[in-house]
């Protein structure tokens, strides 16, 4: 039974939600909008220029619907952790650790915002666009990671937005810092990594692995050489990478709820 | 059921002096407490504001590590098993609440039993018993933030006990309540304690709380334990006075002579009359009915016993 | 008078407290400003657009992070809160001008904002990045700008939440102006990158007023007159419509009985 419980606390919430039905369908649109913004940045810029980091437009627009269906997704699911320090300021976290249950599953399924959808379908229906128009290399080895890769991808943002907010545990502000990570990581991916400087591009693209997400996959469906250096394997190396920085998701995850606690550290 | 030894617990406060210099000093919360509870007690677990009743429960609950002592909840290190032991123990917190605010009160109980894998039967007898007792009925539906204080202590404590957990800890369960809703919530523990054997370790400022439910209480003052004992003791130490002011419909000149009084003064001409009266001697209904047999009253109050007034007495006798 | 400005300084006070968030801000403007600004320079790498070179685009980076937090580009729902919650009749029955009072305290917020969230991200940009540095000239027209800005923005913000008068959750309204504001006033590109239809079009709108138009006045990218005008009549114009509103919501209150 104890698997059962998660998905009763997320559609607890749902029901909880359910008074609030007016304002959804144009919350869920306003949320579809505001993925979309990035995408008229992307056409605008591409209206003055013929390339960007040495890609066309239509690739662009696959790395950015890539890395927007993994953050949109990412967003659902561990996008609650935004809500941690308000936890901690009010005593609501104590409450989460008087409960036989994991408290970072707890906290992540504290609530789901269902609008957030709005952000995954509109950056889907730009992928399938993004399929469409450009030269994909398509073998049986690289129409996998159509599906592989956004999935992987938002299993590093959410164990990005883990890391990043367990920094709450220790700084009463950390809040900010900890959205420039997150949401600079969703923005760093969104563009090809060679757009980038050398010291922004070390840190998103290899600290937090953000590559992965997005920019090698796509090299991989493109056929691509990596203009970086990159080994052409690595567009399929993102289950992997999402395995470790899961895995080091919750060992951080684990240190700072000792730390609060007072154990250990 | 409980074990504390030389429980010790530091936090850090940073304070700032001056501009940009920072000020580390370790604040002891709780210094060198010990004390036992066995099963099936009734514990209370008293002290002023800041005491440290607080950071001690935490501890208990596993929420907070000791700095240093030796701590065992049923049998298990709570900063170890912390889900172990959540398992077998049941919280109440006063000011926090345990329940879905969004969601109808049944709701919360149906989670509840999803997540401390408590069989169905076994949830719905109890919540029955629970929802009778408690007089849980008509707001079994309503969304807890509609709820009043009472109606959420209630539920809280039906929460709490969904999976008859061994020991209830409860922090400041009847702070804010009207009188009645305090005296069912008592009523309603004093039996879970004395027919179905939970242990209960309950805080709470109120020594009314302690005088129905806790024939023992452990006194804690700054961070150490002053007293441990049975109330009767405490009480007849520490606070044997209370004072009854009496407001009369026609002034009397004086109320000499009433049992257990031990001064009287009035003011306003014999149309208020404080009477200091000893617990041990008299009750204030007695002396009540005492003062109308004389007199017809117009009205009454009673000097609340201030736990802070009984600690400051215990404190400074050491 | 006397009270309006005893308002702007407590609006003044309420922020100056945040000093530890200031700095958790900065992260966030450095890092959101050297992400955007990777875009413009990839852009730019191949010959100017528009009039912006490298040092022009970064320049724009900078002051747009500055500015965000100035002007409030985001809106705020503290008005809005107040008359979903009814409190706002106690605002409305002082002897006050309810709009006037609030924007004295968002002048207040502003020149507090101006030392604490938008120097930083201007000098943090000004010393590690290419900057195009004002004419002498230009400056007290830039200081003028962002008066106006302030202005517009507050105006907009103001109409934001008392749509609260009329549709109770504006949270959708509130979500889709936050979405406009980010793209509309040049935030995230600068509107002169724009097709030229596009970009005609959003000139006859305020949006371009909180954002775009303090920082050409700064670069000194269009002529600075029909800038400032273009921000001066729709600071008089939302302003106006803010009072009319206002005074509208006030006759419905008091049908209503809130």
């Amino acid at each position: 039974m104890a698997e059962r419980v998660y998905p009763r606390l997320v559609a607890a919430r749902l029901r909880g939600q359910a008074s609030y039905r007016a304002s959804f369908a144009l919350l869920c649109v306003v949320s579809a909008l505001s993925q979309l913004v990035e995408l008229a940045v992307i056409l605008i810029v591409f209206t003055r220029v013929s390339a960007l980091g040495g890609f066309s437009v239509d690739e662009v627009i696959l790395m950015y619907a890539l890395a927007g269906v993994a953050f949109g997704i990412a967003d659902m699911v561990a996008g609650q952790l935004d809500e941690l320090p308000t936890y901690i300021r009010t005593g609501t976290f104590d409450v989460l650790l008087l409960r036989p249950l994991s408290t970072l599953a707890q906290v992540m399924t504290s609530d789901l915002h269902l609008r957030k959808v709005g952000r995954t379908v509109a950056s889907a229906a730009a992928l399938v666009y993004a399929l469409a128009h450009n030269d994909i290399a398509w073998s049986p080895l690289t129409a996998p990671l159509v599906v592989v890769a956004p999935l992987s991808g938002a299993v590093i943002f959410s164990a990005v937005w883990v890391i990043s907010c367990a920094v709450c545990f220790w700084l009463v502000d950390g809040q900010e810092l900890a959205n420039s990570v997150t949401y600079g990581s969703g923005a760093f991916t969104s563009y090809p990594a060679t757009v980038y400087g050398p010291w922004l591009r070390r840190f998103f693209a290899f600290v937090v692995p953000g590559a992965f997400v997005a920019y090698y996959p796509a090299l991989a469906l493109l056929g691509r050489p990596d203009p970086l250096g990159g080994h052409a394997l690595l567009g399929w190396a993102s289950p992997l990478v999402a395995a470790v920085t899961a895995v080091v998701a919750g060992l951080v995850w684990r240190f700072a709820v000792r730390h609060y606690r007072g154990t250990g550290s | 059921m409980i074990e504390v030894r030389d429980l010790r617990r530091e936090f850090t406060l940073t304070t700032k002096t001056g501009r940009f210099r920072r000020e580390k000093r370790a604040v002891l919360a709780v210094d060198a407490v010990s004390f036992d509870v066995a099963a099936g007690e009734a514990v209370g677990y008293v002290g002023p504001n800041g005491a440290g009743k607080s950071t001690t429960i935490k501890v208990l609950t596993g929420v907070l590590a000791p700095t240093s002592g030796h701590v065992r909840v049923s049998g298990v290190d709570p900063s170890r098993s912390r889900r172990e032991l959540a398992r077998r123990i049941g919280v109440v917190f006063g000011q926090r609440s345990q329940l879905w605010w969004d969601l109808p009160l049944r709701d919360s109980f149906d989670l509840l039993r999803a997540i401390y894998r408590v069989p169905a039967p076994d949830h719905a007898r109890r919540l029955r018993e629970c929802a009778d007792l408690l007089d849980l009925g008509p707001f079994l539906d309503t969304p807890v933030r509609q709820l009043s204080l009472g109606q959420r202590m209630r539920g809280e404590i039906t929460a709490a006990l969904l999976h008859a957990p061994e020991l209830l800890v409860l922090d400041e369960p009847t702070i804010g309540l009207d009188l009645e809703s305090k005296e069912r919530l008592r009523e309603f523990l004093a039996d879970l304690n004395t027919r179905r054997g939970t242990t209960l370790l309950l805080t709470t400022h109120d020594l009314d709380d302690i005088e129905r439910l806790c024939p023992r209480l452990v006194v804690i003052d700054r961070g150490t334990v002053l007293a441990d004992g049975p109330l009767e003791a405490l009480r007849a130490e520490v606070a044997p006075e209370r004072v009854l002011v009496v407001d009369l419909e026609e002034p009397v000149p004086a109320l000499a002579g009433l049992p257990g009084v031990t001064s009287a003064r009035s003011e306003l001409n014999g149309l208020r009359h404080h009477l200091v009266f000893r617990r041990a001697e008299t009750t204030a209904a007695a002396l009540i009915a005492a003062v109308a047999a004389r007199a017809a009253v117009h009205d009454i109050s009673v000097g609340e016993p201030e736990i802070d007034d009984v600690v400051r007495r215990l404190y400074a006798r050491r | 008078m006397r009270a309006y400005a005893r308002l702007a300084l407590a609006g003044f006070r309420r922020y100056s407290t945040y000093r530890q968030a200031m700095l958790a801000g900065m992260a966030t403007n450095v890092v959101f400003g050297m992400l955007r600004l990777a875009v413009l320079t990839a852009a730019v790498s191949q010959g100017p657009i528009a009039g912006y070179d490298l040092a022009a685009a970064s320049t724009y980076t900078w002051l747009g992070q500055g500015l965000m937090a100035f002007v409030v580009l985001w809106g705020d729902k503290q008005l809005a809160e107040r008359i979903r919650s009814g409190d706002v009749v106690v605002d409305l029955y002082r002897p006050w001008h309810l709009q006037l009072a609030l924007f004295a305290e968002d002048v207040g917020r502003g020149a507090h904002a101006l030392a604490v969230r938008f120097l930083p991200p201007v000098a943090f940009g000004a010393l590690f990045f290419p900057f195009r540095w004002p004419e002498p000239a230009a400056l007290p027209a830039f200081a003028v700008s962002l008066v106006l800005a302030l202005t517009t923005s507050f105006g907009m913000r103001f109409l934001l939440n008392a749509t609260t008068f009329w549709l109770l959750d504006n949270r959708g309204l509130h979500a889709l102006y936050t979405l406009s504001t980010w793209l509309l006033c040049g935030l995230t590109v600068p509107l002169a990158f724009f097709p030229d239809r596009a970009r005609a079009v959003l000139w006859l709108t305020p949006f371009p007023a909180m954002l775009q138009a303090p920082v050409d006045v700064f670069l000194s990218l269009a002529p600075q007159w029909t800038t400032l005008a273009h921000q001066a009549f729709w600071a008089v114009a939302v302003m106006a419509a803010g009072h009319l509103v206002l005074h509208r919501a006030v006759r419905k209150v008091v049908v209503q009985g809130g």
